[in-house]
């Protein structure tokens, strides 16, 4: 019997207020096929998923599951439906048993009584099947390691049955051993019909199991073809074949002393080694891939995350800074990558968020004036053309373009010498963004008064999207796997060479 | 926005609260017949009754404008009027203005010390504020009887004890409140001062905005934090101080509860308990209405039970007309 495909997307888009996330994705997976989906970070991989998994309803087009029209309405009914999707971020409960998790919403039950011996008998044969069957079904989750839970959660699929399987990046968290025994599993499902979606930043890792790949870039699909005939640095052009605008401005910038240096320095679990020296007068942009380790990165370097190894040492300062205090005061300020729930105190003025790194000098000893305070406050969100009516106004009560605007205002009330920006341009509308881009290239040519008269500033960014470091950066690093690259001059980078050296290939 | 730093919308939440405890009073204005309600001596009656609860209550609304809270406060009172009585009979003879000084000292400094060790253990066994300070409620109450030998214990008359009494016979009767209510009021106006106008102010309002942001700005949590709560400790201290010259006793089982009208009288008075706010005007007002209600009752000839269900509706309307006017004006 011809099945035809088993899932088909056609001209699906998708709009959240004046962002198109996605704008005609079709694609189409055959009963036993693994699909690799790639794109660049923001390319609109995890709201896809999302739409087909049924936590968004798309806007236009239309789905088709197992010949049938297809119009999830909601999670449960995707799930019933037959989709399974595993998370990036597993999703099971921590304080739960593996059987509680596994059987979670849908427990055997006789009326309300839980059936515990059924329930375990069947959360056993699931175990077993995706390759855990020494573990007990009583055991907490939290007792398991990663890649154990990984597999737990594929359980959770297992128990209820499915025909199509999404992973989301399934190996980020996991070793090598794991990552093969995960394979295996897979190509026994595509033995028995199953069609799987594999989301992956890892080219090889695509190479290695996916029949087929789809390339999404922008909220569309760019391009597709069978693995097999595929080569990576073909797929890595596709991912990122988009054309450079003129979003950047460049002053002439002299980088001088250096100012801030870091040294072979290891966090907690990331990063696993870094070294940079970053110089007054310039921009040192970051690139790597999402869990790559960039932001853990600048957050050691701020001494928000703990640090296990090596050394940061401030120009100017007699000994290391070992809070994040104590990198304010050494001239080190830093723009939070989670606007929302670090970057900012949401239901505080404008003015006291921008104030709060430095109070002092607002008002004789420890005191603060406020008419002082609102002037510091309105001469930078003036300065970065800020839409708002006063300065007392709560931050959200502004767009997310704004806010970020005061999120970065706070570095440059504080006068700043070193600006860690992470994604300060994440979420954010073309026209704030063009905003900032040209903050920073005033800040780093030394072109921007603040306080004492204008000096160059160093910038360290770390950004997912490769225009914007190539278009603002003087030098650039790659940070893979935890391990920060050498920062080369940004004219000897591509977005091509960025990308394959992102994803762990060797670079010419 | 003006040179003192009021926002319109500040004004307005502190217009409506003032409206309300008119409003409530006016109730009982036109209820309690003759008169005896906007009598002198009622209202006198009313603030002192309200500056127990008040006193701790300035120190609550630091705790919850920085996303804690202190359970502990009824059981700092009860250990505070306990060692107050304890050093005043320690006096060889007549204990002097200076030996009640002392005995006063020390029972403020005691709770001061109780809200340092609650500030301690949060911070430095990061377990939250309601699990320690529930723990202390019990053992603070525990050592304060222990302290007392189990039974309340009488103590010598000093200046303490008239400290909440009505000055109207008195020849210094110009000052019009008793000296007790003048003191909350002090400390009420030097707090609020404190909050708007000094960096400490902004560190405790931005640890209960956005504990993360206030790190990601260098402010030390740990340390404010370890303020907030000794402070919290010191203003139970004060109120003990009041409650010892209202019962003149060392009364080790005096003040449960207490916690509940205090944390009450700040959530009235707009102190959220997610953190990030809360005045101190507010919390003052939130105390009046609890006292006006309470004074209202007693003259109606009410059942105390009928005061508690209107003290409870009274809580949760606050707190659901604030969220309808956040509502309102955000967006």
């Amino acid at each position: 019997m011809d099945a035809g495909p088993l899932l088909e997307m056609h001209g699906v888009h998708k709009r959240f207020g004046a962002t198109l996330a996605l704008r005609g994705v079709d694609l189409q997976l055959q009963p036993g096929q693994v699909l690799a989906l790639v794109g660049e970070n923001g390319a609109g991989k995890s709201t896809l998923m999302n739409v087909l998994s049924g936590v968004y309803a798309p806007d236009e087009g239309s789905m088709r599951l197992g010949g049938q029209p297809y119009r999830p309405r909601g999670p449960l009914d995707a799930r019933q439906a037959g989709i399974a999707m595993i998370h990036q971020e597993l999703s099971l409960a921590p304080h739960l048993s593996v059987v509680d998790n596994v059987l979670l919403g849908a427990e055997p039950r006789c009326g309300p009584v839980l059936q515990r011996k059924e329930a375990s008998n069947r959360t056993r044969e699931a175990l077993s099947r995706v390759g855990l069957p020494g573990v007990e079904p009583s055991r907490r989750v939290d007792s398991l390691s990663p890649a154990q839970r990984q597999l737990v959660e594929l359980a959770r699929a297992v128990a209820t049955g499915f025909r199509v399987l999404v992973l989301d990046e399934p190996t980020s968290s996991l070793g090598r051993e794991d990552v093969r025994r995960l394979f295996q599993l897979i190509a026994e499902l595509r033995a028995q019909g199953i069609g799987v979606v594999y989301i992956s930043h890892f080219l090889e890792e695509v190479m290695e199991i996916s029949d087929r790949f789809v390339v999404l870039r922008d909220g569309q699909s760019v391009g597709e073809g069978v693995t097999r005939d595929a080569q990576i640095p073909q797929i890595v052009r596709m991912m990122v074949g988009r054309e450079v605008q003129d979003l950047y401005p460049r002053s002439a910038r002299s980088p001088g002393d250096p100012v801030l240096t870091i040294d072979r320095l290891a966090g907690r679990t990331l990063p696993i080694e870094a070294t940079l020296t970053l110089h007054r007068g310039e921009v040192v942009g970051i690139a790597g891939l999402i869990g790559a380790g960039r932001t853990e990165l600048l957050r050691s370097v701020f001494r928000l995350d703990a640090v296990r190894s090596g050394s940061v040492n401030v120009a100017g300062a007699a000994k290391s800074p070992r809070s994040p205090g104590g990198m304010w005061r050494a001239g080190v300020g830093m723009v939070s990558e989670d606007r929302k729930s670090e970057g900012l105190m949401l239901t505080r003025s404008i003015a006291h968020n921008c104030t709060l790194s430095r109070l002092r000098g607002l008002g004789p000893g420890g005191l603060v004036r406020p008419s002082l305070e609102n002037a510091a406050a309105a001469r930078w969100a003036g300065a970065l053309a800020v839409r708002c009516r006063s300065v007392s106004q709560p931050v959200n009560a502004l767009s997310g373009g704004n806010q970020q605007k005061i999120a970065v205002a706070r570095l440059l009330h504080h006068d700043a010498d070193v600006l860690l920006l992470d994604e300060p341009t994440r979420g954010i509308d073309v026209g704030s963004k063009s905003q900032i881009y040209a903050l920073i290239d005033q800040l780093a040519s030394g072109r921007l008064g603040t306080g004492g008269g204008t000096r160059a500033r160093a910038i360290l960014l770390v950004s997912s999207y490769l225009p914007e470091l190539l278009g603002v950066c003087d030098r650039i690093a790659v940070m893979t796997r935890g391990r920060l690259g050498p920062a080369r001059p940004a004219s000897d980078w591509t977005e091509h060479t960025l990308m394959l050296a992102a994803t762990g290939q060797e670079v010419a | 926005m003006n040179g003192w730093g009021f926002s319109v919308r500040q004004v307005v939440s502190l217009a409506a609260r003032v409206g309300a405890l008119a409003l409530v009073f006016a109730l009982f204005a036109l209820l309690v017949p003759e008169g005896r309600f906007v009598d002198v001596r009622n209202i006198e009656n009313i603030l002192v009754q309200s500056a127990v609860v008040s006193a701790a209550a300035i120190g609550a609304t630091l705790v919850i404008i920085a996303a804690g809270i202190d359970l502990s406060v009824g059981s700092v009172v009860a250990m505070t009027v306990v060692v107050i009585a304890r050093i005043l009979r320690a006096a060889p003879h007549d204990p002097s203005a200076l030996w009640a000084l002392l005995a006063v000292l020390g029972g403020v400094g005691a709770g001061a010390l109780v809200g340092l060790i609650n500030g301690a253990l949060i911070t430095s066994l990061r377990i939250v504020p309601f699990i320690v300070t529930l723990g202390t409620l019990q053992i603070v109450r525990g050592l304060g009887k222990g302290l007392a030998g189990n039974a309340a214990i009488s103590a010598p008359e000093t200046w303490i004890n008239p400290m909440l009494d009505s000055v109207r016979q008195q020849p210094w009767r110009w000052i019009q409140l008793p000296p007790g209510v003048w003191l909350v009021l002090v400390l009420a106006l030097l707090t609020a001062l404190m909050l708007r106008y000094t960096v400490l102010g902004r560190h405790i309002f931005a640890i209960g905005s956005n504990e993360k942001t206030a790190r990601l700005c260098g402010v030390s949590v740990w340390r404010t934090r370890l303020i907030v709560y000794t402070l919290a400790g010191l203003f139970a201290g004060v109120a003990g101080v009041l409650q010892f010259s209202y019962i003149g006793l060392g009364d080790p089982t005096t003040a449960v509860g207490l916690e509940l009208a205090v944390i009450a009288a700040v959530v009235i008075g707009g102190g959220s308990l997610m953190g990030g706010e809360g005045t101190i005007s507010g919390t003052i007002i939130g105390a009046l209405i609890i006292g006006v209600l309470g004074a209202g009752g007693v003259l109606m000839g009410w059942p105390k039970w009928i005061q508690e269900v209107m003290t409870g509706g009274i809580i949760v309307a606050a707190v659901a007309i604030d969220q309808v006017r956040q509502r309102a004006t955000l967006r």
